[in-house]
């Protein structure tokens, strides 16, 4: 199974100079806002009716897995940003290099066209995780069915308090605008 | 309690097509909304159905990406067992989930493999239908234990290969 879809990795040659400059560049290098905590892990499984034991029975997540852990689906739960924070302002958004894109390229909607994750170490209550975001490719400008725009893929890699590779998720988005902008 | 004790199946017990069981699930508001806020993904769309009407133009509010994922992980973990480990989940929304609909969850074993280190993988392809129509299809890689003395989780750094 490839990472990573060829057609969505070809850049494209229009790019403003700010966009081609992100390609391949670490940014937003971060950590988590709050410690891993089992709350999460119980709303998540709680909300999809996951009965997994390895997250509900303490035995059973020491036997298996050497104590507790959280899904490692959650990977992306824990960098997103908190709504609100003290001195904050404006909205706070998770995939900030994403958000960049949007503007840079002058596109104001985008889609989760596709998401992909590779999971590495577990996650456990009281890690400190570090994410750090890389464009991995912008494609050119072409017709879709939303209206013209760009697909352009984002890595988020993670690590843990222990430099221990966690996981990598692989956005592809596509920003767009529609006929009527 | 040992590892050896917990149940789940093991390479042996699976082959390349089999099917694994459906899953279905009504879809109501506060599914997509619980999915959302433990995801901790604020975007209106996920929980302001006048947003998603008037801002996004689609019918209702709809379940969002991490939510689908654990959707997807819940799913393959009811079949493999607690020892089943996800290694890759890859996903395309082709249609939003909307309050309403019932998914229902499908999946075949497309390949059985071994990889250098001992570990046996089992590549999925999966589907979540709402009746005949096919709104989400995704494939993973989930690490399945040989035997009952094995177990996917143990395994570290070279020897986790996903």
């Amino acid at each position: 199974m490839s990472a990573r879809d060829p057609q969505a990795s070809r850049n494209a040659t229009d790019l403003p100079d700010e966009a081609q400059r992100m390609i391949d560049t670490p940014l937003y290098e971060e950590p988590g806002e709050f410690p891993i905590e089992m709350g999460y892990v119980y709303n998540t499984c709680a909300a999809v009716q996951n009965g997994n034991p390895i997250f509900w029975d303490p035995a059973v997540a020491e036997a298996v897995t050497g104590g507790p852990i959280a899904p490692p689906t959650m990977m992306s739960v824990w960098f997103r940003p908190h709504y609100w924070a003290p001195g904050a302002t404006g909205e706070r958004k998770a995939l900030q290099t994403h958000f960049d894109l949007k503007q840079i390229l002058d596109l104001p909607e985008a889609v989760v066209a596709s998401n992909e994750a590779v999971f590495g170490e577990p996650v456990r209550p009281g890690d400190r995780l570090t994410t750090r975001q890389i464009v991995r490719s912008i494609g050119p400008l072409k017709q879709t069915k939303l209206g013209i725009g760009r697909f352009w893929t984002i890595d988020v890699e993670t690590t843990n308090q222990h430099g221990e590779w966690v996981g990598t998720e692989i956005y592809t988005m596509l920003g767009y605008r529609r006929p009527e902008q | 309690m040992s590892a050896t004790e917990v149940c789940g199946i093991t390479a042996a017990d699976i082959a390349e097509g089999q099917e694994m069981p459906a899953l279905r699930h009504p879809v109501s508001a506060t599914t997509i909304v619980l999915g959302a806020l433990a995801s901790r993904d604020w975007r209106p769309m996920h929980h302001d159905k006048d947003f998603a009407v008037e801002r996004n133009g689609v019918n209702n509010i709809f379940i969002n990406t991490p939510n689908n994922a654990a959707w997807f992980e819940r799913y393959i973990t009811d079949w493999t067992g607690p020892k089943g480990r996800l290694g890759r989940l890859r996903f395309e929304m082709k249609k939003s989930v909307f309050p309403g609909d019932e998914m229902c969850f499908s999946g075949i074993v497309r390949k059985l493999a071994r990889d250098a280190a001992g570990c046996h993988w089992a590549d999925l392809e999966l589907t979540i239908s709402v009746g005949d129509e096919v709104r989400t299809t995704g494939r993973a890689r989930v690490a399945i234990p040989a035997d009952a003395a094995d177990n996917p989780w143990t395994r570290k750094g070279d020897r986790w290969l996903p």
